[in-house]
């Protein structure tokens, strides 16, 4: 269930690389748990990201949630298709539902995520 | 946490719960949006047993619940319901309630959950005319069934009445599945429905007859969370989000509950002043025109002006857009108007519209 390719941060954003992009989304336990996405908040291209800090904001109809940056660069995408269909992060979370791409300043932060395995422990806890 | 009787019943339907005014409850069973809309489409099964029920009985009875009511109790007759607010003596409310009148010197009061013990006190304090008051609370179960498609589940269940003659604000003491039931035409959803009052011993074989009925009509048992949704949707206040001990009726425009006229009650003559004076507050409601969501505590704007706060707010499940209510200082305010909602530090424009929403 959990991709095996991607990396993980305990607030449940992941963190795709190819080259030096990485994609960011969140996973699909965490739009399990915060379910019926209606609002999705996110920084404009050419915003400066910093590793853990805030980036975005999803809403759900009971709650709104913030979102960390896994890693640190400059946003160079934006899924605006997001804004009028946020339900895709519901329906398509590693796929139609990615937030940005960003072009990493620092590769070696990769190593400081969560892999899958770590990530799948680190879910099992959360809910025991 | 206090847990109703039909804890395990939601456990078993693997519910995600909540604490709500001290209470474990279901927040939702599938999804806040799904059960909204079945309540819309078809029919919502709730378990409200966290409410708090009062019985008022006895000699002096009539005068008690008049005495503290702002609404005037003395219209009520057998089988009716009024709801109404009890205030204190600055004229501030203390709790929104429902009133049922079973006879003469003969009442229930339904309040919330999270004043229970606030309530209890309120009325045996202000008991000096002698009736009965016990808090049934914890005998009492609340299942509620509503949406379109209430009646038609209710009507089978039921052994004597014609659930579909029960007009709205009324209630009938019957059985339902063979359990005694006062089944009340009440609810907080804006749909058709009943509030289905039973002994806690009972609830869940009441739960479970209706359980199929409502699957097999395409519904869904419903949480809190589409509970908050539905309520707003119909333009219905909550309190400790809308109002608390320190508001007055006439700030969040219930001040049509308040019958003064040839009768005495707590608060009169502080609501009374506040009136002569002019209500230095008021509560509007509003649409979101972007797809931001207003939430309780964002300050709200006009024309560039800090005016108030948003007091409930969410997306509707059936407009597509936030909606809420905002309590904001008194001025020519009025359908259609623009103010902006500050969310996270941004403004987003919304306009004014009357409650109800849908």
């Amino acid at each position: 269930m959990i991709p095996q390719n991607l990396k993980y941060m305990e607030s449940h954003e992941w963190a795709r690389q190819e080259g030096d992009i990485v994609t960011i989304g969140i996973s699909d336990y965490a739009q399990s748990e915060i379910q019926d996405i209606v609002y999705v908040e996110l920084p404009e291209i050419g915003t400066e990201l910093t590793q853990k800090t805030e980036f975005g904001v999803i809403e759900s109809v009971k709650a709104a949630f913030d979102l960390y940056a896994p890693v640190s660069g400059e946003v160079i995408d934006v899924n605006e298709s997001l804004l009028d269909a946020p339900e895709q992060v519901n329906e398509s979370p590693y796929d139609d539902g990615w937030f940005l791409k960003i072009r990493i300043t620092n590769p070696s932060e990769l190593d400081e995520l969560l892999d899958a395995d770590s990530y799948q422990a680190h879910i099992e806890a959360e809910h025991a | 946490m206090k847990r109703t009787p039909l804890y395990q019943v939601h456990k078993i339907l693997n519910a995600k719960f909540t604490e709500f005014g001290g209470w474990e409850m279901p927040l939702q069973y599938s999804s806040i949006v799904k059960e909204h809309l079945a309540v819309r489409a078809t029919v919502g099964l709730f378990d409200l047993s966290h409410m708090g029920e009062f019985e008022i009985r006895g000699q002096g009875a009539n005068e008690l619940v008049q005495k503290l009511s702002t609404n005037d109790v003395g219209r009520l007759t057998d089988g009716r319901v009024l709801y109404t607010l009890f205030c204190n003596e600055a004229g501030g409310i203390v709790d929104d309630l429902l009133i049922y009148r079973h006879a003469n010197n003969h009442y229930m009061l339904v309040v919330n959950a999270a004043n229970i013990e606030k309530d209890l006190k309120w009325v045996e304090t202000h008991n000096d005319s002698g009736a009965e008051v016990k808090d049934v609370s914890e005998n009492t179960a609340l299942i509620a069934l509503q949406g379109p498609k209430a009646i038609d589940i209710l009507n089978p269940l039921v052994l004597e009445q014609d659930v579909s003659e029960i007009s709205f604000f009324r209630f009938a003491v019957d059985e339902v599945a063979g359990i005694p039931t006062t089944l009340s035409r009440t609810g907080y959803t804006g749909e058709i429905g009943f509030e289905l009052y039973v002994d806690a011993n009972s609830a869940e074989d009441l739960w479970n007859a209706l359980y199929p009925a409502v699957m097999e009509a395409e519904g869904q048992p419903v949480g809190l969370g589409a509970r908050d949704t539905l309520r707003l949707e119909a333009g219905l206040r909550l309190y400790g989000m809308d109002m608390n001990d320190d508001t007055n009726p006439y700030e969040v425009e219930l001040g049509k509950f308040v019958k003064s006229k040839n009768r005495k009650f707590i608060g009169k003559n502080a609501l009374l002043r506040e009136k002569k004076k002019g209500i230095a507050k008021q509560m509007i409601g509003f649409q979101m025109l972007d797809r931001a969501v207003a939430r309780a505590g964002y300050p709200v704007y006009q024309s560039g002006e800090h005016v108030g706060c948003v007091t409930s707010g969410a997306p509707s499940p059936s407009l597509k857009y936030g909606i809420g209510f905002a309590v904001v200082t008194s001025q020519t305010i009025s359908e259609d108007d623009k103010i902006d909602i500050e969310i996270r530090g941004r403004m987003h424009p919304a306009k004014i519209v009357t409650a109800p929403f849908i």
